[in-house]
């Protein structure tokens, strides 16, 4: 038992999910975005749809999408789409947009700039509010992803929040993270600040057309790629080492450098694929399942900890943390003894 | 969940190139606490019909300053119908004669908010007349 969620309720969930996942998974469109909503909404039905479809993602290549707001994400993935569908590909977009921390509203707007596969049936655009989370997303963006994955779709993208320097919580959840830079967004102080860049697997200076732009894609270049001799000493020697992204120049709005884009990408998933095959782990999907987990560990704790069994428990612990006659560290320890305590019992 | 946020469609469907009145409904329905899906103007039906479907709104509201709404309304909310959303509420608004706003209640339009209506109007009455999403 979890959640505090009854068994009546908790079977009708597990059959409504199952047949929004079987028939998402048959290619209906209307049980596919109501499965996004229940996901969204982290809903019992969701859950129950996502263990069904879990053991069946793993297939497709998520590529993050960051960078400023205004740096034109949105129409660079809307080109990149256009690009993979002329290799007939179908595409999942997922578009993530700030919610309002006082009133929780939102504009969801990335949908005007994609516009132009509103008729294409192969093609699913979803916008998601990111809720309160921070870091560029949504907390529901893997389980959203991984629905797309599991229903069929190759190619994810997922657009993050319009970012500042350091929401790099994208590259996490991605299999590949472009970052997406204006030209005149700094010099080559900004570009060796630690941060966004470093997450990069591919930096794309857009607007390639405005004065400046390749000016900034050969500094971005010089900087982000010196110190690739450094990186076999630190390798040798186990440090962590940055990314050494490849930088690129498009022009989303006339597509110039966008087949050359989606090419990069393709031969960067080709790459992950085959190091794959060879029986190497996979660092970036070992973060994200790592992340997946904690996330659901955590939100399972607090439901726990919430139910009546165990409510006034809690309540006493968090009241004497308030008043300092307990330190946080000794009260989470006794929670833990609580749950460990009750599953013994019950 | 009940608290999750209403979901509403901003859509401008038809020529007219004036969607002002568009974008300051969806940043006050924002301020309202609804998640607002803003998707420009000279929307075809089968672009809103497909953004709705997609984006599993609650609600699809319509600006439309043209005059062609007698043309375009019915095919949007004919095309929700056979996308199986004939739950999604759907109210009209910009510049529409009184004289058609029975006919366009006929084809599935629950409101039609006229010039000076306000945000709060709006806002009630979606919250009022929203479909439930229990068990939908």
């Amino acid at each position: 038992m979890t959640g505090g969620v009854s068994e009546p309720a908790r079977s009708q969930a597990a059959k409504r999910g199952r047949d929004l996942a079987e028939r998402a998974r048959a290619g209906e469109r209307r049980p596919l975005a109501r499965l996004l909503t229940e996901v969204e909404d982290r809903t019992p039905t969701g859950e129950a749809a996502l263990r069904i479809l879990y053991p069946l993602a793993g297939a497709a290549h998520l590529v993050g999408v960051t960078g400023a707001p205004g740096s034109g994400k949105s129409t660079l993935v809307a080109a990149l789409v256009g690009e993979a569908r002329r290799d007939g590909r179908r595409v999942a977009v997922l578009a993530i947009d700030p919610s309002s921390p006082i009133t929780g509203g939102a504009i969801l707007g990335d949908r005007v700039r994609m516009q132009a596969h509103a008729g294409d049936r192969d093609v699913f655009i979803r916008s998601m509010a990111s809720r309160g989370h921070a870091g560029g997303l949504a907390a529901a963006t893997v389980a959203a992803a991984a629905v797309f994955d599991a229903v069929g779709f190759p190619l994810v993208f997922i657009e993050t929040v319009g970012t500042g320097q350091a929401e790099v919580e994208v590259a996490a959840i991605a299999d590949t993270t472009v970052v997406v830079q204006a030209p005149e967004m700094g010099d080559e102080v900004q570009a060796i600040k630690a941060g966004l860049l470093e997450v990069a697997d591919l930096v794309v200076v857009n607007k390639g057309d405005r004065p400046g732009a390749h000016r900034a894609a050969a500094q971005l270049r010089a900087m982000l790629t010196v110190g690739r001799q450094n990186d076999r000493v630190a390798a040798e020697s186990g440090r962590p080492r940055p990314k050494r992204p490849d930088v690129l120049l498009a022009t989303a709005l006339s597509g110039e450098g966008v087949p050359e884009l989606l090419a990069a990408l393709d031969r960067r998933e080709a790459a992950r694929r085959a190091a794959t095959d060879d029986g190497e782990v996979d660092a970036t999907r070992l973060i994200r399942a790592r992340a997946q987990l904690h996330g659901i560990l955590g939100e399972r704790v607090r439901a726990r900890l919430a139910e009546p069994a165990l409510e006034a428990d809690t309540a006493l612990l968090v009241r004497a943390v308030a008043d300092h006659e307990l330190d946080p560290y000794a009260a989470a320890d006794r929670a833990l003894d609580l749950l460990a305590g009750r599953s013994r019992v019950g | 969940m009940s608290d999750r946020p209403i979901k509403v469609l901003i859509a401008k469907p038809g020529l007219d190139g004036h969607d002002r009145g568009a974008k300051v409904l969806a940043r006050g329905l924002r301020d309202e606490g609804f998640e607002v899906i803003y998707t420009g103007l000279r929307q075809t039906p089968e672009m809103i019909v497909t953004a709705a479907l997609q984006e599993d709104v609650d609600v699809v509201g319509l600006s439309i300053l043209s005059g062609a709404h007698m043309t375009l309304l019915p095919k949007i909310t004919a095309g929700l119908k056979a996308e199986g959303l004939d739950d999604v509420l759907v109210t009209a608004g910009g510049i529409i004669p009184d004289d058609d706003i029975a006919a366009l209640k006929a084809a599935g339009i629950a409101a039609v908010f006229g010039p000076g209506t306000t945000i709060a109007r709006v806002a009630e009455f979606i919250r009022a007349n929203v479909r439930s999403r229990a068990g939908a």
